[in-house]
């Protein structure tokens, strides 16, 4: 089967373009295997946070997914397109990572 | 960490002054910065993830360890006893008998805290896990790349974990590749047992579950008695019984004869069909899985699995090491100042960890490791000297945007060739292979960093991730292919009885851009209060 990934890419500050990959995947697999995969074999300078990978026990990979605010790591892959962007009230580091530690644990500069 | 301007290359790093630095912010790393603070010392608690969120503590499923003796009779002793038996003539005594010494009021100040300790009959309940004589086990019922920065510590303690991220199939979060082994090493520290990586026996396999942690079977197993079925739908546990004297007939094996049994069986061409056991609770009531399971119930249904009419699929999973940084009994290193706890230290579990010793290892040796940092950092001052930094912000700095393989895929190559190679199974051949494959992969990503020259800079932290991953896998090799013996979680097909001459600990050491190898006998020494 495969997925299209057409993810919100670009740093704060930039204008925000829409990239789209293919991956082949199997029933079952997440959207953060998806995102994986991209990275390992296509665009290893994609960026997005996860942590625990499938527990849903970090909470880190949190993202806007075809609209709605959810878990990569537990949303399945489909076929045909999937659209990803970064949460939309988090201020923006760059692609799907936003500023999500507390203020209290930042290293403020 | 993350800063609006953000360039390693360039910037003057941002610097700062405190008295102990902890790495990691797991349980070990949490109770080390509690009790330096508390000792009255100012701490900085650095974390690669989000405070709290990465390492292998959010990942545990159960069985804290403790001789809090409120449920069954019990002594600090009987649980050392336990956890010497389990470790297999190799363990730290001094520091295995502050893990169980410590452990039952470390877990009383966190009930004190409110941590949900799982109750019964208004004490503090506890659960018998394998290789415990006894009831022992509480548990909790269900569960950047910005600016370089430079910080002056007077004591430094390192929380960072294991290493079971350099594995394919692991338990811990995806950021704990042994990053502290190898700060550890470059500072001048040792390294003790790096060859001893434990395999979580029953890890999930199939089919595949998303939002579920892979090690969540085990309490299931404890309250319910799943059973480890063959591909003929026999159990075969109780074949292999025999090896192991201390099992209590029910539960039966420890952990690394399980992992033995359901490979063997896998390798003798009985396995599931995704390569592992099946483990079923048909046998069980609906109401009683109900019962036990709670709502995971109804998240294993969206997943599609009902466990009372059809098995899972469950195969060994890289989950704990046993190795890690040397220290003496104050959780010091053989460097002055530099300290480490929780699963970064090696020793206190010899060869084989018991269930349930992690965790209060970790709260023990984190109250410990930073207790002593802070009264050695409030009577110390500051050697700080902005050259020491030098070396790592020039590393930094030749970070280039130069064509390069694909990291990521890179790391996704040693993770297979550990678990293929350096597994549980080992020989000589497969851990030769390995080597000269990791030697490969060094010269493959090159003597200076990789950089993606953007904010959030994934390539240069895989860079750096895998710079530390190869130093580390390269260690646990090293110290494989050395001991000639099976023993344990370090099981030679081509060594396969234990050698009383191989009772002896291995050390690793770095000089020179070289890893050494040494050996001595294990420590007796019991630490003083």
């Amino acid at each position: 089967m495969k997925a299209v990934l057409a993810i919100q890419r670009g740093s704060s500050g930039e204008p925000p373009r829409v990239e789209s990959f293919e991956v082949s995947f199997e029933a079952g697999q997440s959207v953060l295997d998806g995102l994986r995969i991209v990275r390992q074999q296509a665009d290893p300078s994609l960026a997005f946070r996860f942590s625990c990978i499938n527990a849903n026990a970090c909470k880190e990979c949190m993202m806007l997914i075809d609209g709605e605010v959810d878990y990569a790591c537990t949303v399945r892959l489909k076929e045909g397109v999937t659209a990803l962007a970064p949460l939309p009230k988090k201020a923006l580091i760059r692609d799907l990572v936003t500023e999500i530690a507390p203020p209290d644990e930042r290293l403020q500069s | 960490m993350s800063s609006s301007e953000n360039n390693a290359a360039t910037d003057e790093p941002m610097h700062l002054e405190t008295d102990v630095l902890v790495i990691g912010s797991g349980a070990a790393g949490m109770y080390a910065a509690l009790e330096a603070a508390r000792a009255g010392a100012s701490v900085v608690l650095a974390e690669r993830s989000l405070i709290g969120r990465g390492g292998a503590t959010v990942m545990a499923q159960m069985t804290v360890a403790a001789a809090l003796g409120e449920q069954t009779p019990d002594h600090w002793e009987h649980h050392l006893s336990d956890t010497l038996v389990a470790g297999r003539g190799l363990c730290d005594e001094g520091l295995a008998a502050l893990l169980c010494e410590d452990g039952p009021r470390r877990l009383r100040e966190m009930d004190e805290w409110k941590v949900g300790w799982a109750r019964e009959d208004g004490h503090i309940k506890q659960a018998q896990a394998p290789g415990h004589d006894r009831p022992r086990c509480a548990y909790v019922d269900f569960l950047s790349t910005g600016r370089a920065v430079t910080l002056a510590a007077k004591a430094v303690v390192i929380a960072t974990g294991g290493l079971t991220g350099l594995y394919r199939r692991n338990s811990a979060s995806s950021n704990m590749v042994g990053d502290g082994y190898a700060l550890a090493l470059r500072a001048g520290a040792e390294l003790i047992d790096m060859e001893f990586v434990q395999f979580f026996p029953i890890g999930h396999l199939a089919p595949r579950l998303v939002g579920m942690d892979p090690i969540m079977w085990d309490p299931f197993r404890y309250k319910l008695g799943g059973k480890l079925l063959n591909a003929e739908m026999r159990e075969f546990e109780t074949d292999y019984v025999s090896q192991d004297s201390r099992s209590d007939g029910r539960y039966v094996l420890t952990r690394d004869l399980a992992t033995y049994a359901i490979n063997k069986e896998v390798e003798a061409g009985r396995g599931s069909p995704a390569g592992g056991a099946y483990l079923s609770f048909q046998h069980v009531p609906e109401a009683d899985i109900r019962s036990a399971f709670g709502p995971v119930v109804d998240r294993l249904a969206a997943n599609g699995i009902d466990l009372a009419s059809r098995p899972v699929e469950v195969a060994p999973i890289a989950h704990y090491h046993m190795g890690g940084i040397r220290v003496d009994s104050t959780l010091q290193t053989r460097v002055a100042g530099l300290y480490a706890c929780g699963e970064a230290v090696g020793g206190a579990n010899g060869a084989n960890r018991l269930s349930g010793n992690a965790i209060t290892e970790a709260f023990v040796f984190g109250a410990r490791a930073g207790r002593n940092a802070a009264q050695r950092a409030l009577q110390a001052s500051s050697h700080w000297e902005p050259k020491a930094a030098r070396p790592a912000l020039d590393l930094l700095r030749s970070a280039d945007r130069r064509d390069a393989p694909n990291l990521a895929a890179v790391m996704v190559e040693l993770k297979a060739l550990m678990a293929d190679w350096v597994g549980p199974f080992r020989t000589a051949d497969k851990l030769r292979s390995a080597a000269q494959a990791i030697a490969r992969l060094k010269t493959e990503i090159g003597q200076s960093p990789v950089s993606s020259a953007s904010q959030f800079d994934t390539v240069l932290a895989d860079w750096l991730d895998l710079r530390n991953m190869l130093l580390v896998a390269h260690s646990v090799t090293l110290a494989a292919l050395a001991r000639t013996e099976s023993r344990g979680a370090h099981q030679r097909e081509d060594h396969p009885a234990l050698d009383e001459n191989w009772s002896v600990n291995q050390f690793v050491s770095l000089s020179g851009g070289q890893l050494h190898l040494s050996r001595n006998t294990p420590s007796q020494q019991r630490a003083l209060p």
